[in-house]
């Protein structure tokens, strides 16, 4: 493939003139070339350098190609042929008012006007208004059809959101997603604040991902800085994701219990998910991970009397997780209630570009612990996990594999003695003119983050990517043709972030 | 069948006695801050300087648990000399300004509402809405229901409609785009109702201060009961200001 992107690996810094500048018809046709072929979007989004705006993508084979280019005030969308760019050609218009002429469904992201002065807004709205939910949604018309409106406060202890339900009778004809109501203005907030908060706000875009999340913004700074974290930094950070992973995928599948009435796991593993959590508080001291990691390693070692604690609680649970994955899988109750339920194929997910386990649940084994791996990843053996099937069943197996599985790599991290120097002052130094982009398999699939600095070193535009973006859409195509009352069971099987998409 | 009850056997009895007695908390698990007045200004300026949450006053020596994150950063710089992380997960207040402390708080249960025990000491539903934080505050007032706290054993229980709330939990900086609907959850509540904020971002707006879109403290637009500091507050800070407050 010839192409005018040029190839970057994951966090490596490249100063911005190294970046091809493309005239904007060529930028558009390498892109759609590339993700035609079967390429994804890591990145997409645009930003103000000078009085002028930038677009800049950064794209996915097995391999990461990037290309910018001037922004026009319109130009003929991406998505009527290439659907992956669809939610990025929306984010761009709502930040930076930039119209995507012919855009299958332009609809705002997270409701707020864009950030450039006296540039109307793409879709119409009046900001001084504070509700956000006086706007179209998709229609089904017809004798028999009927709509069920959800959110954006929801039945339980749930982040907020809006769904649309479009039915005839029981059936879903079509569910659209409205989000946003959690919008705090985090990328903003992150090239505007002190570099001091620049962790705490990395660990609170998605609390339930602060490691992952927080890896994307250590490793941007610490390519740029060129500071890189010593071996047994890296391993701590990696049993970290992997405990991030665990707590969440028990408890996952704990409420995908609950919601089949089957309620004995559901309470096992509600129980299992805090066992798992507090490991990562027995490390650096917070439930969640927050704390730990930072640019230049972490900020807390691993003792040899914690790797014997943390051993002995793994021994302790280990087989209790097995038996009670046993116990939910073997049952012929949630067999039946979750295979079949839910199907997204695997051309949908192709073409909406899923990741993490709801892609891999649709046969796409995109593992960027495998394809671009950061910390000791490159040295622990990760297995494809795809399934054939796509539906309920499938997201549930991958979870149960890669449970067992992370278990694994972390019984086999905490075996050797772990040395690091923690770390004291970080190097917020950033050199001028440069760009990093990051990439890491957090539980949801990959947390990407991209940095750019201007001629003076600050922070010029921070764009954050949570594996929701993708995947939201996911939720809303296994919707189709399904029963109404099946909507909580697929949604627990996606578990996506409201927080993380909304920023 | 059999590998039900096989698992029901080994799972065994997993509630914790608290409030009867305090469970072991891990060791590097950051609750009250404590604070050694005698110090040198410089270290409390070294602190303050450092804190990404600006949660240290200077004049008073005292730090403000609804700003902090408890990240820890002033202990690791002054080495202790300044602030201490003990392993108090005790530490929520019923007035904004006891979120000011050296580290000796007020005792909670003589602070709560009198009126509030006889109403609600014996059964006491909550709405909880999450209103733009990071998720983690709502993650560990969930595993308040898992089998190892059981919040239910109390009579506190989270419904799902603020008509049959006696009061709201509320988590996260309220967003201007969930304060519409914040308001109207609990405008739908009957009174007598109850207001808990939970977590730095509902008391102050947490690690997104300065947003312009969010709301930096609950308190501003809602009367606020009872105050749970934390970047999350452990499910036993939550237990222990529940059981304190109402019961």
């Amino acid at each position: 493939m010839t192409t005018a992107f040029i190839e970057i690996s994951n966090g490596e810094k490249l100063a911005r003139e190294q970046i091809p500048h493309l005239v904007f018809d060529e930028f558009q046709k390498n892109a759609m070339e590339i993700v035609k072929e079967g390429g994804k979007v890591v990145q997409y989004f645009g930003y103000q350098d000078g009085s002028s705006i930038k677009l800049l993508a950064v794209l996915r084979t097995d391999k990461l190609f990037i290309a910018g280019c001037d922004a026009p005030d319109t130009y003929p969308c991406f998505s009527q042929t290439c659907e992956p760019f669809h939610m990025f050609e929306r984010e761009i218009a709502e930040q930076f008012g930039i119209k995507p002429e012919g855009h299958p469904w332009l609809k705002m992201v997270r409701y707020h006007p864009n950030y450039r002065e006296k540039m109307p807004d793409v879709f119409g709205n009046d900001y001084k208004e504070d509700i956000p939910g006086n706007y179209n949604y998709y229609q089904v018309k017809g004798d028999e059809i009927h709509e069920v409106a959800v959110g954006p406060v929801h039945a339980g202890v749930i982040e907020p959101g809006h769904f649309r339900f479009n039915c005839i009778g029981e059936r879903v004809l079509h569910l659209e997603i409205q989000l946003g109501y959690q919008h705090r203005a985090v990328e903003n907030l992150l090239y505007n604040v002190l570099a001091k908060r620049l962790p705490i706000l990395a660990e609170s875009i998605a609390g339930d991902t602060a490691i992952g999340h927080s890896l994307c913004m250590a490793q941007a700074v610490e390519a740029l800085t060129k500071v890189k974290p010593d071996k047994g930094a890296q391993i701590i950070r990696s049993i970290a994701l992997e405990l991030e992973r665990l707590a969440n995928h028990i408890g996952d599948l704990g409420a995908l219990s609950g919601d089949v009435a089957f309620l004995p796991p559901a309470n096992y593993f509600g129980r299992m998910r805090g066992d798992f959590l507090n490991l990562s508080l027995l490390i650096c001291g917070n439930r969640f991970g927050k704390g730990l990691v930072r640019p230049g390693g972490v900020r807390f070692s691993l003792s040899d009397d914690l790797r014997k604690t943390m051993d002995e609680r793994l021994k302790e649970l280990k087989p209790q997780v097995e038996h009670v994955l046993d116990l939910l899988f073997a049952a012929s109750t949630v067999r039946a209630r979750f295979e079949d339920c839910g199907i997204v194929s695997n051309n949908d997910a192709e073409h909406l570009g899923l990741v993490g386990p709801a892609g891999r649940a649709s046969g796409i084994s995109y593992d960027a612990r495998r394809c671009f791996p950061t910390e000791h990843y490159g040295q622990i053996d990760i297995p494809e996990n795809k399934k054939p099937s796509g539906d309920v069943y499938a997201r549930a197996r991958v979870r149960y594999d890669e449970v067992l599985q992370s278990i694994k790599i972390i019984q086999s991290l905490i075996d050797t003695p772990v040395e690091t120097n923690i770390v004291e002052d970080v190097n917020y130094n950033l050199p001028s003119s440069s760009f990093v982009v990051t990439i890491n398999e957090a539980w949801r699939g990959e947390v990407s983050h991209a940095l750019l600095t201007d001629q003076n070193g600050k922070i010029l535009r921070y764009k954050v990517k949570d594996p929701s973006f993708h995947n939201w859409n996911g939720l809303a195509m296994s919707l189709r043709d399904t029963g109404i009352s099946d909507f909580p069971l697929n949604n627990k099987s996606f578990n996506l972030s409201y927080c993380g998409f909304d920023l | 069948m059999l590998n039900t009850l096989k698992n029901r056997f080994e799972q065994g009895y997993r509630t914790c006695s608290y409030p009867k007695e305090k469970p072991a908390v891990f060791e590097r698990y950051r609750g009250r801050p404590l604070i050694q007045k005698d110090v040198s200004q410089k270290i409390v300026e070294m602190c303050a300087n450092a804190c990404p949450q600006d949660a240290i006053d200077i004049g008073l020596k005292k730090i403000d648990m609804g700003r902090c994150v408890f990240c820890g950063t002033c202990e690791r710089i002054s080495k202790g000399a300044f602030v201490k992380f003990t392993g108090d997960f005790e530490i929520s207040t019923s007035k904004k300004e006891h979120l000011l402390t050296d580290g000796d708080l007020p005792a909670l249960a003589e602070h709560s509402k009198q009126h509030f025990k006889k109403l609600f000491g014996r059964s006491l539903q909550l709405r909880q809405v999450s209103a733009a934080g990071c998720n983690a505050c709502e993650a560990d007032l969930n595993v308040l229901a898992t089998p190892f706290f059981d919040l239910a054993r109390f009579g506190i229980n989270f419904v799902a409609s603020p008509r049959h709330a006696d009061g709201i939990v509320v988590t996260g900086p309220v967003s201007r785009n969930m304060k519409t609907a914040l308001l109207t959850t609990y405008e739908a509540i009957a009174d007598p109702k109850v207001v808990i904020a939970v977590g730095s971002c509902a008391l102050t707006g947490g690690p997104f201060l300065g947003s312009p879109e969010i709301t930096e403290g609950l308190d501003t637009i809602l009367p606020v009961d009872l105050f749970i500091p934390g970047c999350p507050p452990h499910p036993l800070t939550n237990l222990h200001a529940l059981l304190t407050f109402f019961k």
